[in-house]
C-alpha cells in the first residue's frame, strides 16, 4: 500500500495546489469515511439505533405476547422453523425476533444513560484534577485509585439486591461506578493543555476560571473524551447483561438480551439458538459501538493511523 | 528505592482503609439491613429482635470500627446464613478463585504477549489483521455467554471437557479460557504499541547498526522494555479477574469465593459479602503495588521519580 500511495501522491499534491484548500470539516469528514473500520462500525451501529427507536414498528409481534401452542419454536433455517417466528420462540411462546428487537433498546439506553452520568462525574474530577494539579490533584487521583480497587460486579451486584433490580437502579449503579476511566483520561489530557498558550492568553484576557475550563479546556479534550464515552457505553452494555444473566439486573418480562440468556440457559443443551441468538446480538452491539470508538481514536491521533 | 516504596506503600494501607469505608458504607445504606435480614414476612417486633440480635441498633460508626478491629484480625465474624465464622467459609472457597484466576492470567500472558509482538514486527499485514480481530472480538464478547458457548462446543457437542464443577485440572480449562479472553485483547494492545514505541527508538536503532541479529534486538533490547507496562497491567487484570470470577463461577458452578459472594448476596448474609469484598479489594491493592515494585525493579527511571 506504501508502494502505491508514494507513487501516486505527485499528482494530487499538483492538483491540490491549484484547487483551494478543503474546508477543515471536509478533510475531517474524509478521514473519518476513510477509516473502514469507523465505517462498518458506524453503519452497524445505525442499524440497531433504528431498530431500537422504530421497534413497535418492526417487530412482528408483541414482544410481551405469550403463546403456549407455540413454545420454543426453533428459528426459520432450522426444520420445524417458520416464517411465523424468524428467530423461533422462547420458552413462554413469545416472539424471539421482536424480544430481541425491545432488547436492543435497554441495552442502548443503558449504554447512553450510563455513559452520560460516569462522563458527567469522570469528566468533572479529571479537568479539575488536571487543571488545578497539587493538592487537588492528589485528592483526586486517590478517589480514582479507590475506586478502581473496588470490584465493580460485586459490588454492583450486592447493592441492586438491597435495592431491587431494575432498569433505572442499573443506570445509576453504573453510572456511579464507571468513571474511572473519564477521569483518568480527561485528567490526563488537561494536563497536557495546562500550560499550553491559548490557556495562558485566556488568563491574561482576565478569563475566569469556569470560563477557561468550560470553554478553552472541554472542547480541546472532547476528542478524548468520545473515544472514552464509546468504550464505557460499550462497558456499561456488557455489564447490564451481565447483571440481568445473574438475576439482578433488568428484571422479566422486560426483554434484555442478558435476562434472555439468563432464560434460556436451561434449554440450551438442546435448544442452542436460545442463548446464540442474544449473545450474537450482544457482541455485535459492542463490536460496532468498540469500532467506531477505536476508529475515532485512529482519526483523532495526530499522525492519522495508528 | 526504598522511599518510593515506602510511599507506594503508605498509599495502598490508606486505599484499603477507604475501600472497607465506603464498602461498609455502601452496604448499610443502600437498605435497611435488619429488614433484608428478617424477610419480607416478618413482624416488625422480630425485625427489632433480628436488629439487635446482630448489633445493627448500634450507631453506623461503632459498627464500623467494631468489624474494621476484627477484620484486621481476619475475623469477619460469623455467617447471618450458616452461623459458622465467615473466615472459614472464604478460606475453604479461596484457593479455587486463586487457581482459576491465576492460569486465566497465564493463558491471557502466554497468547497476548506473543500476538502483540507479531503484530508489531509485522505492522500493517494480514498477522497484524488477525492479531487485532481475535482482540477485538474479544472484548466484545460478554464473558458468561462466551461461558456458555465453550460448555456447548467442548463439553456438549465434543465431549472433551466436563460441563462444570471444580474437581479435576480438567475442569479449569473452559472457565480460564472464558476468563483470560476477556483479559487478553487489552494486554496484546498494549504490548503491540509498546513494541512499536520501542522498536522506532533511538536504541534500537544503534543495537541494529551495531549488526545485532534480529531476534537478539526484538527479544532482549526491545521486549524488556515494551512489557513493563504490561506487567502493571497484568496485575490489575488479574485483581479484576477475581473480582469478575463471580460471572465465570456461576456460569460453570465452582464452588469459590465469587460463587460464595453470590450465594451471601442472594441470602442477604452480610457479613460474608463484605468480607469478600474487602478479600478482593486487598488482592486487587497487592496486586499494584506488587506491580509498583516490579515496574521499579525493571526501569529506573521510575524509582527516582
Amino acid at each position: 500500500m506504501s508502494v502505491t500511495s508514494s507513487s501516486t501522491l505527485p499528482a494530487p499534491a499538483v492538483l491540490s495546489a491549484a484547487l483551494p484548500p478543503l474546508p477543515a470539516w471536509r478533510r475531517k469528514l474524509r478521514r473519518l469515511l476513510g477509516h473502514r473500520g469507523l465505517v462498518l462500525g458506524a453503519l452497524f451501529l445505525a442499524v440497531i439505533v433504528l431498530a431500537a427507536i422504530f421497534a413497535p414498528l418492526l417487530a412482528p409481534h408483541d414482544p410481551f405476547d405469550q403463546d403456549v401452542t407455540a413454545r420454543l419454536i426453533p428459528p426459520v433455517w432450522q426444520a420445524q422453523g417458520s416464517w411465523e417466528h424468524i428467530l423461533g420462540t422462547d420458552k413462554l411462546g413469545r416472539d424471539y425476533l421482536s424480544r430481541l428487537i425491545f432488547g436492543a433498546r435497554v441495552s442502548l439506553t443503558i449504554g447512553i444513560a450510563a455513559a452520560l452520568i460516569s462522563g458527567l462525574i469522570g469528566t468533572t474530577l479529571g479537568v479539575l484534577a488536571g487543571y488545578f494539579g497539587g493538592r487537588t490533584d492528589a485528592v483526586i487521583s486517590y478517589l480514582i485509585t479507590t475506586r478502581l480497587a473496588m470490584p465493580v460486579v460485586l459490588v454492583a451486584l450486592a447493592m441492586a439486591s438491597l435495592v431491587g433490580g431494575s432498569l433505572k437502579v442499573v443506570i445509576v449503579l453504573l453510572g456511579l461506578l464507571l468513571w474511572d476511566r473519564f477521569a483518568v483520561v480527561t485528567r490526563s489530557a488537561t494536563q497536557q493543555l495546562r500550560d499550553a498558550e491559548f490557556i495562558a492568553a485566556a488568563k491574561a484576557i482576565g478569563a475566569s476560571t469556569p470560563y477557561i475550563l468550560l470553554r478553552e479546556i472541554l472542547p480541546n479534550i472532547m476528542g478524548a473524551l468520545i473515544v472514552v464515552a464509546t468504550l464505557e457505553m460499550a462497558h456499561a452494555i456488557l455489564l447490564e447483561a451481565t447483571l440481568s444473566f445473574l438475576g439482578l439486573g433488568v428484571q422479566p418480562p422486560t426483554p434484555s438480551w442478558g435476562l434472555m440468556v439468563a432464560e434460556g440457559k436451561t434449554y440450551m443443551f438442546f435448544k442452542p439458538w436460545v442463548i446464540v441468538i442474544p449473545g450474537v446480538a450482544l457482541a455485535l452491539l459492542v463490536l460496532a459501538i468498540n469500532l467506531v470508538g477505536d476508529g475515532l481514536r485512529d482519526v483523532n491521533a495526530p499522525d492519522g493511523r495508528n | 528505592m526504598l522511599i518510593y516504596l515506602l510511599r507506594r506503600l503508605a498509599i495502598a494501607l490508606c486505599v484499603a482503609l477507604t475501600v472497607s469505608v465506603v464498602s461498609f458504607t455502601l452496604l448499610h445504606l443502600s437498605g435497611d439491613l435488619a429488614v433484608s435480614i428478617a424477610g419480607p414476612e416478618a413482624t416488625a417486633a422480630q425485625v427489632e429482635s433480628v436488629r439487635t440480635q446482630f448489633g445493627l441498633d448500634r450507631p453506623l460508626t461503632t459498627q464500623y470500627v467494631d468489624w474494621l478491629g476484627r477484620a484486621v484480625q481476619l475475623d469477619f465474624g460469623k455467617s447471618f446464613y450458616f452461623q459458622g465464622p465467615v473466615m472459614e467459609m472464604i478460606s475453604e472457597r479461596l484457593p479455587i478463585t486463586i487457581k482459576l484466576g491465576g492460569s486465566a492470567l497465564l493463558l491471557a500472558i502466554l497468547t497476548a504477549i506473543p500476538l502483540g509482538v507479531l503484530a508489531a514486527l509485522y505492522r500493517d499485514t494480514w498477522l497484524d489483521r488477525t492479531a487485532l480481530l481475535i482482540a477485538v472480538v474479544g472484548q466484545a464478547m460478554p464473558s458468561f455467554w462466551f461461558g456458555l458457548t465453550l460448555i456447548l462446543l467442548f463439553a456438549v457437542t465434543l465431549h472433551w471437557l466436563p460441563v462444570a464443577g471444580n474437581e479435576s485440572w480438567q475442569h479449569f480449562i473452559l472457565p480460564a479460557v472464558a476468563l483470560g479472553y476477556y483479559a487478553m485483547p487489552a494486554m496484546m494492545r498494549l504490548t503491540r504499541s509498546g513494541m512499536l514505541e520501542v522498536l522506532g527508538s533511538d536504541y534500537i536503532r544503534t543495537a541494529r547498526a551495531k549488526g545485532l541479529s534480529k531476534s537478539r534486538v526484538v527479544f532482549k533490547h526491545a521486549l524488556r522494555n515494551a512489557v513493563i507496562p504490561v506487567v502493571a497491567l497484568a496485575a490489575v487484570e488479574l485483581g479484576f479477574m477475581l473480582g469478575g470470577s463471580v460471572v465465570i463461577e456461576s456460569v460453570y458452578s465452582m464452588q469459590g469465593l465469587g460463587q460464595l459472594a453470590w450465594d451471601a448476596i442472594s441470602r442477604n448474609d452480610y457479613p460474608v459479602v463484605q468480607a469478600v469484598v474487602l478479600i478482593i479489594a486487598m488482592f486487587y491493592i497487592g496486586l499494584t503495588f506488587l506491580a509498583d515494585v516490579i515496574n521499579a525493579l525493571l526501569d529506573p527511571r521510575i524509582r527516582t521519580r
